[in-house]
């Protein structure tokens, strides 16, 4: 069994208001050697597979089906084995 | 007369209003369709209308995409059958690719509520060709995610096409950074297909369908939905 950590973010080339947002209150908190602050998703899950690769096919394929959006996102994730 | 379906997925809540602006209001056969339901019969246009489907999880509309009823839909899509998708309709839209580009949160962080002006940029459609390019209609919209996103091809391409059927404006009609409510991309407010058979908007044209609701202009929709088949594109 492989515990998947897969971390979504959005593209560099699109605008992440929402990150401009938190880095700006980070910085009127006085932190302002902040940059380049980049919100995402986290998403773990559990792959019943003995084998890595079949594990890694499949998170691969969840994530280009259903959890990314291609379009504005992008994903990388890894796999730690559980037992 | 054209038969209506507004399909009901969990956590839709503008169905009822497009049930009632085209079956109360203008007067055209209207039946709902169940999410997990995959009967399209008898259908002329479907309505994906406005809401909060799955909660809005993961992405907007991404869950929704995968309902049984969207494999129909994109079949009838596919056979020329009319559909319009309303804020979250859109969004779904978008998820399932039968629309380009993707919807992001508002670039202000803000839900927005209230009317805005739109200008309409093609009457060369089944859903305005009741209007004339030009026309500003007072439409309100509703969302926190209603900022369309295309990379710069699929954007020109949209452009080039006339694809772009509704831009957010000023009352005058002017195109201006001031009338974009959510930071959409050139202001684009609905955009439809390359066939001119799937559209997609934000505004609640089901919202302003009666005198009483305070604006009639999201009839030019419905009315536009009516025109005689061969009328429309």
């Amino acid at each position: 069994m492989f515990k998947a950590q897969i971390t979504i973010t959005l593209k560099k080339t699109v605008l992440d208001a929402q990150g401009a947002t938190v880095q700006r209150a980070l910085y009127n908190l006085g932190y302002e050697s902040v940059d380049h602050l980049r919100m995402g998703k986290y998403v773990e899950l559990l792959v019943n597979s003995g084998d890595e690769a079949s594990a890694r096919r499949q998170v691969d394929e969840m994530c280009r089906k259903l959890l990314v959006n291609p379009i504005i996102e992008e994903y990388r994730f890894e796999l730690v084995p559980v037992k | 007369m054209r038969s209506f379906g507004v399909v009901v997925f969990p956590g839709s809540n503008c169905d009822q209003d497009c049930h009632w602006a085209v079956r109360e209001v203008i007067g055209a056969p209207c039946r709902y369709v169940w999410h997990r339901s995959t009967d399209l019969a008898g259908l002329d246009v479907v309505i994906l209308p406005g809401g909060f489907s799955y909660g809005d999880y993961l992405r907007t509309g991404a869950v929704a995409r995968f309902s049984p009823v969207m494999e129909a839909v994109a079949d009838f899509a596919a056979g020329g059958g009319l559909v319009i998708g309303i804020c979250n309709g859109f969004q779904i839209l978008l998820e399932a690719g039968l629309l380009p580009g993707a919807m992001m949160r508002n670039a202000g962080q803000q839900f927005v509520c209230k009317y805005v002006n739109l200008r309409l940029e093609s009457a060369a459609t089944p859903f305005t060709n009741a209007g004339q390019v030009g026309t500003v209609l007072r439409i309100p919209v509703a969302h926190g995610e209603g900022n369309y996103y295309a990379d710069p091809e699929t954007l020109a391409a949209l452009n080039a096409d006339g694809q772009v059927v509704f831009r957010y404006c000023a009352e005058d009609g002017a195109i201006t950074p001031e009338a974009n409510p959510n930071g959409s991309m050139d202001n684009i407010a609905g955009i439809c297909n390359r066939e001119r058979n799937v559209l997609g908007m934000m505004p609640h044209p089901e919202r302003c369908s009666e005198t009483l609701l305070n604006s009639t202009d999201g009839r030019l929709i419905w009315e536009s939905l009516l025109q005689p088949m061969a009328a429309s594109l």
